[in-house]
């Protein structure tokens, strides 16, 4: 057994292990924690498929921003998570039903599918051999993609002002800077001079 | 030898698991956004696959583009879930329906 055969199973094996506990795990904790080891050993799998760009881009984006956005919200939400665990026993018998269907399906389409004779003719980009993967993807996106590259920029552009403008509440009770109070103030009427006599008082 | 196959299958296990946690946790928000984000990672280990054993790049271009909006939709339904947390004291489900118009 090869040392690729040998990483693939380690990562296959930890990606489903680390999917299953997600979903099964009784803390939300313990469950991004799994999510984490799960997208990390996909990853894994990435760079045993030779996409390095995509693998890199799954620790930085899904591992970096995501996985600790939902950390970060499960830890700051105070809630009671065992009520909201009590009633998991009641949907197990369906979910399993639907869940044993749904993989019968695919393995069924999976056992039966072959790619046709044209396909390899038909590529959109073939991988170049002497190009890296990052540079190959980065020369495919900046050219044949970049409409759809931009869009996406968007995307995330509009995702962010919709999150800021969904979670931003001003409060009445707290003191905040106001700029332009301070801009307009004028000196003269800040400050008045007064001729004080020695030996008195205002 | 590890063929097409092999990752296919472990993409659809992944896949499946993730609709097993959309049934086994109907009351949990947050974790009912963990289970898209799995079946999202799933579509994408098809198509790197896809694009690796096919010799064909978009697939990893479109890869790129399901990242994002697989980003973009945990910013906004993460920030959805504060906001109403703030409002209700709670992320039930069920409880979300007072929202219909």
């Amino acid at each position: 057994m090869g040392a690729a055969v040998f990483a693939f199973y380690l990562f296959a094996l930890s990606t489903i292990t680390g999917g299953l506990f997600t979903v099964l795990s009784r803390n939300p904790v313990h469950s991004v924690l799994w999510l984490i080891l799960s997208f990390l050993s996909s990853a894994g799998l990435f760079i045993l498929l030779g996409a390095e760009f995509v693998a890199m881009l799954m620790i930085i984006v899904y591992v970096g921003a995501v996985a600790v956005l939902f950390l970060f919200v499960v830890m700051m939400l105070d809630v009671d998570f065992a009520s909201l665990k009590a009633e998991m026993a009641k949907y197990l018998p369906l979910g399993l039903l639907i869940v044993i269907v749904l993989l019968m399906e695919l393995a069924m389409g999976l056992a039966v599918w072959v790619p046709s004779d044209g396909a390899k003719m038909v590529l959109g980009a073939p991988i170049p051999s002497d190009t890296h993967n990052t540079a190959a993807l980065g020369l495919l996106i900046y050219d044949q993609y970049f409409l759809l590259f931009q869009l996406a920029g968007l995307i995330l552009l509009v995702a962010m002002i919709g999150a800021i403008v969904l979670t931003l509440r001003h409060r009445k009770d707290v003191k905040r800077q106001d700029i332009l109070t301070q801009i307009y103030r004028d000196p003269d009427e800040a400050i008045s001079l007064i001729d004080l006599k020695p030996g008195q008082g205002l | 030898m590890i063929t097409l196959e092999h990752y296919l299958t472990v993409a659809a296990m992944l896949f499946v698991i993730g609709i097993f946690g959309l049934f086994l946790n109907r009351k949990n928000v947050i974790i009912l956004l963990m289970s898209i984000e799995l079946m999202l990672l799933s579509v994408n280990i098809n198509l790197v696959a896809f694009s690796s054993y096919m010799n064909d790049l978009v697939g990893q271009v479109f890869t790129l583009f399901v990242l994002t909006v697989a980003a973009a939709e945990a910013a906004i339904g993460l920030a959805i879930l504060v906001s109403f947390f703030r409002i209700r004291g709670t992320i039930a489900v069920e409880d979300v329906n007072v929202m219909k118009g």
